[in-house]
């Protein structure tokens, strides 16, 4: 186990060399600089301005300072965001990006999982249908129609709900909507998924086995099949926080909520080349890392797969 | 010429073979779902097309006297007008043009890319498979949309541009199905066949590889195009994409989430559009793959 987890961290290291390198020059050789919506200012102090943040270097050079500095654990000043480092801004907008996104897969599994067993228990019936149509749904519409139809019944015409922000961060009306149109699709696929494996683990040999030792129905699919039928939701963990990251962008923006996905938004239209660069190595080890602890989690519930 | 005992049994005549594509097209014909699709589709691109012809206005005329006015028929404006009084039912089908425009080309642009390098992956194999198939796992863990964005920053606003790169990063699927489908493939007979006849590896590559894998290709290309017109909207909603006059499903989309409050329908019709085109495109690629691949229920 120790060793398959070193090995595959020794394994994300190319993949992040590439992930930095792709991204510095995609943004370095995007047309615009940094300080270009501001009011002109005389040359000297452009230099200067240049010097400071060390624009007046050959882009190699730059390259190389940056891949320096990062491996110190800087990301460097923000461009846009005078007198924030990046580190700051990331720490700052990652809690609500966190609890956002991890509420929502939780709801996904939850959810998801239990309307996908129901549905396989219901093959082909009514409650089948009607969970595989809603999940479809879910799928189709994407969640940046989908949380502005939200909004408008349940925030404009209910008024049950505010239409946007934050508020301090502890009020649980801000975070319903958000949270629900986040988990909403990937809802629908774990459900999509569960129905999948859990109508053929339920036709394997084990639950005719238990079924047959007279186990009731709800002991059958609880403690035998649901361990099985899980096993490709597991899987799909890795994705579904890919998605969540991805939609958490929309979802912040729409809903102006003071996450990471708005920073990278605003970064990328203002060319603050350290703040982007700084969400896109953020993400891209997050990605990594949650993949690791889901194959790490596949091992464990699967014991077929035993890691060498 | 003498008739035969045989041939009056109608026994020795050609007998009409039935091959897997014909089979496929039964099945489709009977999915209603895919074929309500398929319909739909068909309307809406017909609609995209005339465009100019099925409305009065143009798309940046402006009506100073119907600012946001919800539909009316008497004056033309089916789908009502947005915040600057301009027609929102010609420029839903001007979007439906950039979408579906947008959604075929970087299909096509990830179809080419992905078939020929899985099919190379998959028909060479060996180190040069691993090499290849290890670039495309780095690929794979890359914060996807985070490279788009930076992309349609990189192209700025040449929308053609930034969709033959979202393309080219979009070929990543497609290229491992057509590897494992190669792999599967390049055993059997009929390859070792041309093998012995001497044909060249590019050859067999392009003659009987690629024709063979045109199934599961189909399939695939036809779940790409929702996910590539939900990648320009995202984008367009989020100002990245699309840009006036020019409009698309996400700019609009975008701008009725700002007036939605008090002009609900310029949210309501494309967003109504955007929903529907997707559902089509997923119930006809669903029924080609029931179609194509029984077997996969």
């Amino acid at each position: 186990m120790f060793s398959f987890v070193a090995k595959r961290l020794l394994g994300a290291v190319p993949t992040l060399f590439v992930i930095i390198t792709i991204a510095f020059f995609m943004i370095r050789l995007a047309p615009g600089g940094p300080f270009d919506s501001e009011r002109a200012v005389p040359a000297e102090i452009q230099e200067n301005l240049n010097r400071v943040y060390h624009l007046d270097q050959p882009l190699i050079g730059q390259y190389w300072l940056y891949l320096k500095s990062v491996l110190e654990g800087n990301f460097g000043p923000s461009f846009s965001y005078k007198d924030y480092s990046v580190t700051e801004l990331i720490w700052d907008g990652f809690p609500v990006s966190m609890e956002l996104g991890l509420t929502a897969v939780f709801l996904a599994v939850i959810i998801g999982g239990g309307l996908g067993s129901l549905a396989a228990l219901k093959q082909n019936r009514t409650a089948d249908y009607t969970i595989m149509t809603a999940a479809m749904t879910g799928i189709t519409i994407p969640n940046f129609v989908m949380a502005p139809l939200l909004t408008l019944v349940l925030g404009v015409y209910l008024r049950v709900l505010p239409v946007g922000g934050w508020g301090n961060g502890h009020e649980l009306k801000y975070k319903i909507l958000p949270v629900v149109a986040l988990a909403l699709p990937q809802i629908a696929y774990v459900s999509r998924l569960t129905r999948g494996s859990m109508v053929e683990v339920l036709r394997s040999n084990f639950i005719r086995t238990a079924r047959a030792k007279g186990l009731s129905e709800w002991l059958t699919v609880t403690r035998h099949a649901a361990r099985a039928a899980f096993l490709p939701v597991v899987s799909y963990l890795g994705p579904a926080c890919a998605g969540i990251i991805t939609g958490s962008v929309v979802i912040e923006q729409i809903f102006s909520i003071p996450g990471i996905g708005r920073y990278f938004i605003q970064g990328a239209l203002n060319r603050d080349y350290t703040l982007v660069m700084g969400v896109v190595i953020f993400y891209g080890v997050l990605i990594i890392l949650f993949n690791l602890l889901v194959d790490v989690l596949y091992g464990v519930l699967d014991p077929k797969l035993a890691h060498r | 010429m003498s008739v035969t005992p045989l041939d009056a049994a109608g026994i020795g005549m050609p007998v009409e073979g039935t091959s897997l594509w014909k089979n496929a097209r039964r099945r489709l014909l009977r999915n209603r779902a895919a074929m309500g699709g398929l319909v739909v589709l068909t309307i809406i691109a017909a609609m995209a097309i005339l465009a100019p012809y099925l409305s009065a206005h143009a798309i940046d005329d402006i009506s100073w006297d119907a600012i946001s006015s919800p539909p009316d028929f008497a004056q033309g404006f089916y789908f009502g007008t947005d915040s600057n009084g301009r027609d929102l039912f010609v420029r839903t089908l001007y979007g439906a043009r950039i979408s579906l425009m947008v959604g075929i080309l970087a299909s096509i642009v990830s179809l080419v890319i992905g078939v020929i390098y899985g099919a190379v992956a998959g028909y060479l194999g060996g180190a040069i498979d691993n090499v290849m198939m290890r670039i495309v796992d780095i690929l794979y863990s890359l914060p996807f949309m985070f490279f788009v964005i930076l992309l349609t920053v990189f192209f700025g606003r040449n929308i053609l541009l930034i969709f033959v790169a979202i393309g080219a990063v979009q070929w990543l699927d497609m290229a491992r199905i057509v590897r494992g489908q190669t792999m599967a493939l390049k055993h059997r007979e009929f390859i070792e066949a041309a093998h012995a006849f001497g044909a060249s590896s590019s050859a067999i590559v392009r003659r009987h590889i690629i024709p063979n894998l045109l199934g599961p290709v189909m399939v695939f290309v036809t779940l790409t195009v929702p996910q590539v017109i939900l990648l320009e909207s995202f984008l367009s909603f989020l100002g990245l994409g699309v840009q006036e006059p020019m409009t698309s499903w996400g700019v609009l989309i975008s701008d009725g989430v700002k007036d939605m409050e008090t002009a609900p329908w310029t949210l309501l019709f494309p967003a109504t559009f955007l929903a529907v085109t997707l559902f089509s495109l997923n119930f006809l690629g669903d029924g080609l793959r029931d179609a194509l691949d029984p077997k996969d229920r």
